[in-house]
């Protein structure tokens, strides 16, 4: 399997294998349901979580308003600080500035500490075609790029392997990377910890450059933060001579006053923890102490562009705690893979389309991949509507209309594949806006009803492979109140149609 | 009380007994029912599978037929939170397109009136035993669109409840979708099938008779997926048990 997620097919069929993977999905269910129970606790804990809640999604808002002028600001204060700072359109960009700086340092080696930005823009691969190798720090990151794999988490990237997959990746493949797994190694989580903190522990103390992405970005000072569990990224952030940040232009904060509402709840939604175990903050560059030269990459990537939708821009508010995936029945059952981005389960449902427009397969289905319960919007921390973002975006994949690419307003055609559902769509509704017609269909089903299979061709065969039809009753309710005007005389046909 | 009773198009169509149980009880409780015959749908389908100006002719149409009344009931929970939460927000979007207020006026008079059949039996009648009789062990489903679209929280089981002989046990996972969505459905019939086949062994492990739900979407999917099982459960919506009584029990 690739590091990229190019050429996807669309979700239903990439879900197929994962929901018929009984492993997988048994992985899943016991991931998601056990943070999913931690969490609501954590969150029952603090009594003004609906406060924090709208506080954060205010914040966000006021934000993604002003994002020119906080921009601006936080360019300035980076500057002041001795930082650099270096904007990216896209993503060829952003990996051309990365792989520029890197280079500038004569270094081949990078560690990294996780940062869905540098997933984003396929920023390893990128790396890689130039002979720089990038290491990836987190045990989980570790995990997926020795086993070859993609990330399926936002939080938990091997949230689909268990212990003994596990300790085969690291049995298979550390030596390939660095320092051998130990022998005789274990699926004990202790023995594949310390593993892993072995093979680490040599990257750590080699490198001279570190990439990182943030989880904030305070406009009125330039610092940067970081918030993780394991301690690998305050390595990264320390140890380089050279640290390289690259995040994307929607992580900004205004104050580190505002800061006090995401640390409690990002942590509590993320990880069911009433605060994380490390929390990292880092501005600019300081004499004899931590990294001598640091840079920051801005990505743009499709951000704009998101912001110019009035409905869809709300996904920017998101703080990436995934949160919204182990509440998501698809997700459970898909797996993260079947997304086909670095942004899985509701979040990347809504995110990836508008960050990717929705002109590829996969993005065209994943508006579709969701039964729009309504679990996402409810535990997510910034108050996301994912429901509501997820229908707009579906209006857009079948009806086509104004969107806004690089920049510029176009009107989208709608995507291949819906002409049908389009021309039933209006038939129903012109069928519907006439009750004489709607009528005249339901007594037409009630006189056939006999010759009704239980099973459907067509489009409808997904739907009756796995479920059987009703039976169509003999009368509509409609005909039945006007024989027996409301019940309150007995027509004289026969009562009861099951 | 005048109330117009919104029985939505699936029911009409092909679960009539939802319709009667609703005007039995609601007679029974001193509630004066129409069923105005200019009603077809509320458009939610349409709405859902990305299909909003489709659905808009349809919300008018709601909101003609529908306006004069004191209160409209429906005995389903995502019709009723169509009305209530995505018709304001159509109204909203015509208005961002430039379309002026001339649809956020006409479907803003049915918006506040319109209640879930649980919902207006606990906070618009104010009862909570209506006098049903059904003896049989029970678990109750509450849907997604009622669960957190309406709020409808504890109303449904308070009711269930009351109900004289009922036993109500709890479903294990109840807040969990059980994998219709509308469309969703067919456009994702691997994913909708997981979940409701998990929904389904759920409700077996109760040992209930019946499943209850306050949508009868919701349980054709859940219905045909017991059906399939071969679990033995029925799929009984909340109006039928609630309209029962010794005299005249649900056959
Ligand atoms: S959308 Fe909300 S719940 Fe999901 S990852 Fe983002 S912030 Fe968390």
């Amino acid at each position: 399997m690739s590091g990229t997620f190019v050429g996807m097919p669309a979700f239903p069929k990439a879900a197929h294998e994962a929901v018929h993977n009984t492993t997988l999905r048994g992985n899943l269910r016991h991931a998601t349901h056990t943070i999913r129970g931690k969490r609501a606790k954590a969150v029952t804990e603090v009594s003004d979580w609906a406060e924090l809640r709208e506080a954060g999604k205010r914040i966000k808002d006021h934000t993604l308003r002003h994002l020119d002028r906080y921009l601006v600001q936080l360019e300035e204060s980076v500057t002041a600080a001795g930082g650099t700072v270096h904007w990216a359109a896209d993503a060829d960009e952003a990996n051309r500035i990365v792989t520029y700086l890197v280079k500038a340092t004569g270094e081949s080696e990078v560690v990294k500490v996780k940062s869905m930005a540098t997933q984003e823009i396929g920023l390893n691969e990128a790396l890689e075609a130039e002979g720089i190798h990038a290491y990836e720090t987190d045990l989980a990151e570790l995990i997926v790029q020795l086993g070859k794999d993609r990330p399926s988490h936002i939080l938990v990237p091997a949230i689909h392997r268990n212990r003994g997959e596990i300790r085969d990746i690291f049995a298979r493949e550390m030596s390939e990377w660095g320092r051998p797994a130990p022998e005789g190694l274990t699926d004990t989580p202790a023995e594949l910890a310390e593993a892993a903190r072995l093979h680490l522990r040599e990257k750590f103390l080699r490198a001279k450059v570190g990439v990182s992405g943030a989880n904030f970005m305070v406009a009125e000072t330039g610092t940067l933060v970081v918030v993780e569990s394991e301690g690998n990224g305050r390595m990264c952030l320390t140890l380089p001579e050279t640290l390289i940040s690259v995040v994307g232009i929607e992580k900004i904060v205004p104050t580190w006053q505002d800061l006090e509402v995401f640390l409690q709840t990002l942590p509590r939604s993320s990880t069911a923890e009433r605060m994380n175990p490390y929390t990292s903050t880092w501005t600019g560059t300081t004499d004899e102490d931590g990294p001598s030269t640091f840079h920051l990459v801005l990505i743009d990537n499709g951000r704009t562009d998101t912001l110019a939708d009035e409905v869809g821009r709300q996904a920017l508010r998101c703080i990436r705690c995934s949160a919204c995936l182990n509440v998501c029945p698809v997700y459970e059952r898909a797996g993260g893979h079947a997304y086909g981005s670095v942004y899985p389960g509701p979040i990347g449902a809504i995110l990836s389309p508008q960050l990717r427009g929705t002109a590829s397969e996969i993005d065209a289905s994943l508006p579709y991949a969701s039964s729009l319960c309504g679990a996402c919007y409810e535990v997510c921390p910034v108050a996301i509507d994912i429901p509501e973002v997820l229908v707009h975006l579906r209006e857009r994949v079948a009806q086509g209309g104004p969107a806004t690419e690089k920049g510029n307003k176009v009107v989208l055609k709608p995507a291949k594949g819906h002409a049908a559902e389009r021309a039933a769509m209006r038939a129903a509704r012109w069928a519907l806006s006439h009750p004489g017609a709607l009528r005249t269909g339901q007594r037409l089903a009630s006189r056939t009803r006999r010759l009704h299979p239980r099973t459907l061709p067509g489009p409808g065969k997904a739907w009756s492979a796995s479920r059987d039809l009703p039976a169509v009753p003999a009368e509509p309710f409609r005909d039945w109140w006007q024989r027996t005007n409301g019940g309150r005389t007995n027509g004289g046909k026969q009562e009861g149609t099951k | 009380m005048r109330v117009a009773l919104f029985l939505t198009c699936v029911n009409d169509t092909l679960y009539p007994d939802t319709g009667r149980a609703v005007v039995k009880l609601l007679t029974r409780l001193g509630v004066d029912v129409d069923f105005p015959m200019g009603q077809t749908c509320c458009g939610q389908a349409h709405y859902n599978t990305g299909y909003r100006h489709e659905a808009e002719p349809l919300a008018r149409k709601f909101s003609d037929v529908f306006r004069e009344y004191e209160a409209i009931v429906t005995p389903s929970g995502s019709c009723g939170a169509m009305v209530r939460e995505l018709y304001p927000r159509m109204g909203e979007r015509a208005r961002a397109e430039g379309r002026g207020d001339t649809l956020a006026r006409t479907l803003a008079p049915v918006v506040p009136k319109t209640y879930e059949l649980t919902e207006f039996l606990v906070d618009v009648l104010g009862v909570t035993d209506v006098g049903a009789y059904y003896p049989h062990k029970v678990t109750y489903h509450p849907t997604c669109h009622g669960l957190r679209g309406l709020g409808l929280g504890e109303r449904p089981r308070r009711l269930l409840q009351a109900v004289k002989g009922l036993e109500l046990v709890e479903l294990p996972g109840a807040e969990e979708c059980c994998g219709f969505g509308g469309t969703f459905a067919m456009k994702n019939s691997d994913v909708s099938a997981a979940m409701g086949a998990d929904k389904v062994r759920n409700a077996e492990s109760t040992g209930a008779e019946v499943l209850c739900a306050a949508d009868n979407s919701c349980l054709m999917h859940i219905g045909g997926t017991m059906a399939r099982l071969r679990t033995g459960m029925r799929p009984v919506h909340i109006a039928e048990i609630l309209a029962s009584t010794e005299e005249e029990p649900l056959g």
